[in-house]
């Protein structure tokens, strides 16, 4: 699966609206000049995208030269070549820029006389959350805090869709906004001027490499210029409000605007669960076989020398007090994004129970059963081969049943970092808080593990020998 | 030959071929400790261990334990193995074939009269004594030079008891084996050993036959020790 996905453009989207929506675009005009295109769709945020793109993870991903500009690669100089000295082409702009700004509810920014981002200055009791991204940015909320002198102290980090409910909810009175969110006008919000002039300018472009085939950038570049900003907040609006899916959104805007029709790739709903099922299981399975592989002979290993086994299960353990959510992103540098990163998060994560339940199994043989296999003349090989590890298989197969099922359950955040499986509905169902998406994934999930549950208990029957279960 | 942690000796024991030694002594003396020397599951702190005039340390482990039979205190059988599994596994693994683990557990279970049937059990189905019997099959299976029991009558009830022991002395006095048999009980050693060999605290108090023990103890231990397991029958008199 690994090796077909090399020989087809990949294109990568950012995890919010418009950018799924733009990288739809570009891979249904890739697929109307005859090019394989895939969506890898909500990858993470703009470095995870950037890195992926120079690491040639990804062909191509819409993104916003504020970014580029301050984020990607500060400095001096034209951002056209500042990025083809990376290797990355930059098209020309879409045609609309979608710039950061700090909105606030209209009913709360007229009681408080609140019209610019300087007038913030005066309220320093204001609940302010922004997104995770903005938060940490070289653009984002310490420069702002500087720029304006804001001396505001409840100030949180959310997810962006996640925040901008909290905003037409009340929880917090102003958030970062992206000036092209369907938000502002559905929940009537006013956009904080920006007087002096601390945002730059986030004109939308694509991004690819050098290597795209000249077919497909040619493809690529009939976008620019072609959307306005009225019709990338109406794009938005139909798939947060009407929960239209992105790719129908992206093919009737291609259809309309250039004539281009036939290549969305819509699944059903019946497609997507297996498509999912099968990514979800490919994660399970071989990380939970390659534990296995390498958990037993630890725990053996463990049992055998108790001291160095308490140095090994405390390593093992060790591992486990990682946030699952902190290890996947750990394994981007060394593994890139994808599903080889999440298959060795959980590798990580299934070898405690594993270790711990093998070396706990043999050493819980009772003394005189090791005597009798000791006096009665096995070799040692023999005596783990016949009796230890028969002896052990209920603890062992315990073990790998717990780390299956916290398996099942951790794959599900493989999808932040492009990894599929059922995380995929469930992310995109809370950035849109759709019930249904969201369910689509936990479900399946849900179910999986108990169907795991279950397979382990007849393997039990297989495996673990008869007279054990008298 | 002596262990530290086992406290066991400085001792000298031999076994001459053919003999069923008793080692008696109560809880504690350094009985087990004596016979997992003899094994060479551990190994002794000072002096030797030789087999037929050979120290063991020169011999592959494995092969010399091959050639001593063991019955562990309760049995020690592999629960997750029937009875026939247990009692074959070892020829199982010197590639045996077929015909002759057949015909060698035949002329077993004839031996330790236990019914067919329970071959195909498993421990935790069997009997206190015929998981008793079937950790006797299993250690003669590969028709040892030397038989080791430990406490082989421990765990069973009286009547139990009284069967086991007149069918066990058959069988040594038919496989004319030698024995060391591991108890505290001076009726059993009386029953059982040509020879008796007193342990306390480690060391052999006093070695011989009942007969010797009983009419000259070699010192005030040895007497009390006979004395307090005898009494209590003669007072019923």
């Amino acid at each position: 699966m690994i090796l077909a996905l090399l020989a087809v453009v990949q294109i990568g989207s950012k995890a919010f609206t418009e950018s799924v929506i733009v990288a739809e675009m570009a891979a249904q005009l890739a697929r109307s000049a005859g090019i394989e295109a895939v969506h890898r769709r909500e990858l993470g945020g703009s470095r995870i995208l950037w890195d992926a793109l120079l690491r040639g993870e990804i062909d191509a991903y819409p993104e916003y030269t504020g970014t580029i500009a301050q984020e990607l690669l500060p400095g001096q100089g034209d951002l056209r070549d500042r990025v083809a000295g990376k290797g990355v082409v930059m098209s020309r702009s879409l045609g609309f820029s979608d710039s950061y700004a700090i909105g606030m509810q209209r009913a709360a920014a007229e009681r408080l006389g609140i019209r610019t981002l300087e007038d913030l200055a005066r309220h320093p009791r204001l609940r302010l959350g922004f997104s995770n991204e903005f938060m940490d940015r070289k653009d984002g909320w310490p420069a702002l805090r500087a720029a304006y002198r804001l001396p505001q102290r409840d100030v949180r980090g959310l997810e962006h869709d996640l925040a901008l409910r909290a905003l037409a909810g009340g929880a917090i009175d102003a958030t970062d906004l992206y000036t092209t969110d369907a938000e502002i006008a559905a929940y009537d919000l006013v956009v904080l001027e920006d007087v002096r002039r601390f945002f730059p300018d986030y004109e939308a472009v694509l991004l690819w490499r050098k290597d795209l085939p000249a077919g497909a950038a040619a493809a690529l570049r009939r976008l620019e210029g072609r959307v306005s900003a009225r019709e990338m907040i109406e794009m938005n609006a139909r798939v947060k409000f009407r929960h239209d899916p992105e790719a129908v959104v992206a093919a009737d805007f291609l259809a309309g605007a250039l004539g281009v029709r036939g290549a969305a790739q819509i699944e059903g709903r019946a497609r997507r669960i297996a498509a999912r099922t099968v990514e979800h299981l490919e994660l399970v399975a071989i990380s939970l076989a390659a534990a296995l592989i390498v958990a037993v002979p630890l725990g053996i290993a463990a049992s055998r020398k108790p001291r160095a086994g308490q140095v090994l299960l405390g390593a093992v353990g060790l591992v486990q007090t990682i946030p699952s959510l902190a290890l996947l992103v750990f394994m981007i540098p060394l593994l890139g994004i994808g599903a080889r990163p999440a298959i060795a998060a959980l590798f990580l994560y299934s070898l405690l129970p594993i270790v711990r339940n093998t070396a706990a199994g043999l050493s819980g043989i009772p003394p005189e059963i090791r005597d009798s296999a000791e006096a009665l003349g096995l070799p040692r090989l023999a005596r783990l081969r016949l009796i230890e590890l028969p002896l052990a298989s209920p603890a062992i197969l315990a073990g790998v049943q717990t780390a299956a099922v916290i398996d099942v359950g951790t794959a599900t955040l493989g999808a932040l970092i492009g990894a599929g499986g059922y995380g995929q509905p469930i992310l995109t169902g809370i950035r849109l808080a759709d019930l249904g998406l969201i369910l689509e994934g936990a479900v399946p999930a849900a179910l999986l593990a108990l169907v795991a549950q279950a397979l382990f208990e007849l393997l039990g029957r297989a495996v673990v020998p008869r007279g054990l279960r008298l | 030959m002596a262990h530290r942690f086992g406290r066991l000796g400085p001792l000298d024991l031999r076994v001459a071929e053919g003999e069923t030694l008793a080692v008696l002594g109560p809880s504690g003396a350094g009985k087990t400790t004596l016979l997992r020397l003899l094994l060479g599951l551990l190994a002794p702190d000072q002096g030797t261990v030789r087999f037929r005039g050979e120290d063991v340390r020169a011999v592959d482990p494995a092969a010399l334990r091959r050639r001593i039979g063991y019955v562990v205190q309760g049995g020690g059988l592999f629960p997750h193995l029937t009875a026939e599994g247990n009692v074959t596994l070892v020829a199982r693994f010197l590639k045996w074939p077929q015909e002759r683990i057949a015909r060698r557990l035949d002329e077993l279970l004839h031996l330790a009269r236990l019914p067919e049937a329970a071959l195909q059990q498993y421990p935790a189905q069997l009997s206190g004594g015929q998981a008793q019997r079937v950790g006797l099959l299993r250690a003669l299976m590969l028709d040892p030079e030397v038989l080791l029991l430990d406490e082989p009558l421990g765990a069973l009830d009286p009547v139990t008891r009284f069967d086991l022991q007149a069918d066990l002395r058959t069988a040594f006095e038919q496989l004319r084996k030698t024995v060391v048999l591991v108890t505290h009980d001076l009726g059993e050693a009386a029953f059982f050993a040509h020879r008796i060999a007193l342990l306390h605290e480690g060391r052999i108090a006093q070695e011989g036959t009942f007969e010797e023990l009983a009419r000259a103890p070699a010192d005030p231990y040895v007497a009390r020790f006979i004395h307090a397991q005898r009494a209590p029958l003669e007072r019923l008199r």
